[in-house]
């Protein structure tokens, strides 16, 4: 595999408070790598950075070794954020208003398919339910065909089921899309299940104080012993305030081996 | 967003339902007004030289409309309103959308626009008279800058309060300021901006009749000068009655184009 992204000395100062890095890290084509951390720790700031939403005060941020173009780059945040007067499938296709419009019909209508809402397309916004809404945000990303895919915490506002069911999804949506992945999340059950490879953020100012490669196999339940050693050994790294899904059990036990 | 709006069809059928008897329930009065005024005119408690009964004023508007008369005077009444509308909106949406979209702008410009607001509109009308003459282009001009002041308002104040989640959504498709504006901007701020236009109409209005009164050969405020001077009270209830009518009839039709641009909205207001 080829190195895909890659962050060089990467730092971001708010007036002269440094708040992220500088960090360095290098991301695999096609590798889903999860960045968890406590709130405040810089993550988003970090997504923030190579989204390019924010100029880093310091670092770079290239893409098979150039500067990221726009089209190379797709995210999908924390709430659904579709504007409201569009259906779906214009929202879906919010991004590529520069493609004929045959082309950009095409590549709606297989983004939306592949989130499950082709026979949602002419919906308004306020006809979705929070998960509807929120995989028309993940079929707007999917419709660029974007090399790398930013998730900053998308299924944190949703209930557990919907978030289940949407953290299956985007295993199939990696399949079909094959996108490199960096996905901002607190939750470390998500980090978990959805990502080859895991940082641990800590600050701020933000800096990598962990990294991990658990490679769960696909559709492992959280109770299973393995998932459960790399939660106990993310929980050492991460500190037990910072679990925000854990269970009192786990939380004792964690204390004991402490 | 309420429960019933998850279910489309029943959320506008209670819609409907609530709308239906609202509509009618304007009528009312206007209707009872209108019986009781005729009733009291027929008894002879008011004196038909100062308020002429219902009959009398539909009898006038008819023969106005008969010679002729109405259709040259609502022509030019509202061939002026048409034109200040339109410069004074046009005006308005260009300086609301540039001061609105950019904050520079609306530090430099907006404090100065705010300062003219607060003249008079009719204090222009010296002014517009000696820059355009008596005619037709110092009328158009005063309702123009009626219209300005609530479009340029409620556009600015409505894309500046844009949700700046939406404005990131189009910063990370990398859309141009232009861009921006027309895909993000402007639609979010376009509640406000109708709210805007039906101001702008019901002003547009407003200075129509004062620039007529103050000197006009045709057109509804015209009428209302006439039929002062000349004596006949059903003219200038005649004229009042119109202007009542096509001022309504105008807010309602921009009032419905704005509620059919606006109906992803998910409000309960407007409905």
């Amino acid at each position: 595999m080829s190195t895909l992204l890659e962050i060089r000395g990467l730092a971001k100062r708010y007036d002269d408070r440094l708040v992220l890095g500088p960090l360095h890290l290098a991301f695999e084509t096609g590798e889903t790598v999860a960045v968890i951390g406590r709130s405040g720790c810089g993550k988003s700031t970090l997504l923030r950075l190579v989204a390019g939403l924010d100029r880093p005060s310091a670092g770079t941020v290239t893409l098979a070794g150039q500067p990221i173009r726009p089209d190379d780059v797709a995210i999908v945040f924390q709430e659904p954020r579709l504007m409201p007067w569009l259906s779906v499938a214009d929202n879906a296709g919010f991004g590529l208003q520069h493609l004929p419009r045959l082309e950009r019909a095409e590549a709606v209508a297989e983004a939306l398919d592949v989130v499950g809402l082709a026979g949602a397309a002419t919906k308004l916004p306020k006809q979705l339910s929070g998960g509807m809404a929120q995989r028309t945000a993940l079929a707007r990303a999917l419709a660029v065909r974007p090399k790398l895919l930013l998730l900053d915490e998308p299924f944190s506002a949703l209930d557990p089921l919907t978030r289940a069911g949407l953290q299956n999804h985007l295993g199939e949506v990696r399949d079909h899309y094959g996108p490199t992945v960096l996905l901002i999340t607190h939750d470390m059950d998500e980090a978990l299940v959805l990502a080859d490879r895991i940082i641990v953020l800590d600050g701020p100012p933000g800096r990598i104080v962990a990294e991990f490669a658990p490679r769960l196999p696909a559709g492992i339940k959280p109770t299973a012993p393995a998932f459960q050693r790399w939660k106990d050994r993310l929980i050492d790294v991460l500190g037990p305030a910072s679990q925000p899904t854990g269970t009192l059990t786990k939380l004792e036990d964690h204390r004991h081996a402490v | 967003m309420t429960d019933l709006a998850y279910l489309p069809g029943l959320g506008e059928r209670a819609r409907k339902s609530r709308a239906r008897p609202s509509a009618l329930a304007g009528w009312i009065l206007p209707l009872a007004l209108t019986g009781v005024w005729e009733a009291a005119s027929r008894a002879g408690l008011i004196a038909p030289n100062h308020l002429p009964a219902p009959s009398i004023v539909a009898i006038t508007i008819l023969h106005l409309a008969q010679s002729g008369d109405l259709t040259d005077h609502l022509a030019a009444t509202l061939g002026r309103l048409g034109l200040g509308f339109l410069l004074g909106a046009a005006a308005g949406t260009v300086a609301g959308a540039l001061t609105g979209a950019s904050r520079t702008l609306r530090l430099l410009v907006d404090p100065l626009i705010q300062g003219l607001r607060s003249v008079p509109s009719i204090a222009w009308v010296p002014l517009f008279i000696l820059w355009l003459g008596i005619f037709e282009a110092s009328k158009v001009a005063l309702i123009a800058v009626g219209v300005f002041f609530p479009v340029y308002l409620n556009l600015m104040s409505g894309i500046a309060g844009v949700d700046r989640k939406l404005i990131e959504v189009g910063r990370a498709h990398r859309l141009s300021h232009l861009d921006l504006i027309r895909r993000v901007l402007l639609p979010a701020a376009l509640p406000a901006y109708i709210v805007g236009l039906r101001g702008g109409l019901g002003l547009g209005w407003m200075f129509v009749a004062a620039a007529e009164l103050m000197g006009a050969s045709e057109g509804l405020g015209f009428l209302l000068v006439d039929g002062q001077q000349t004596g006949r009270p059903a003219v200038v209830i005649a004229a009042i009655l119109l202007f009542a009518l096509l001022g309504k009839l105008s807010d309602i039709a921009l009032a419905r184009t704005g509620q059919a641009l606006t109906a992803w909205q998910d409000t309960e207001g407007d409905r």
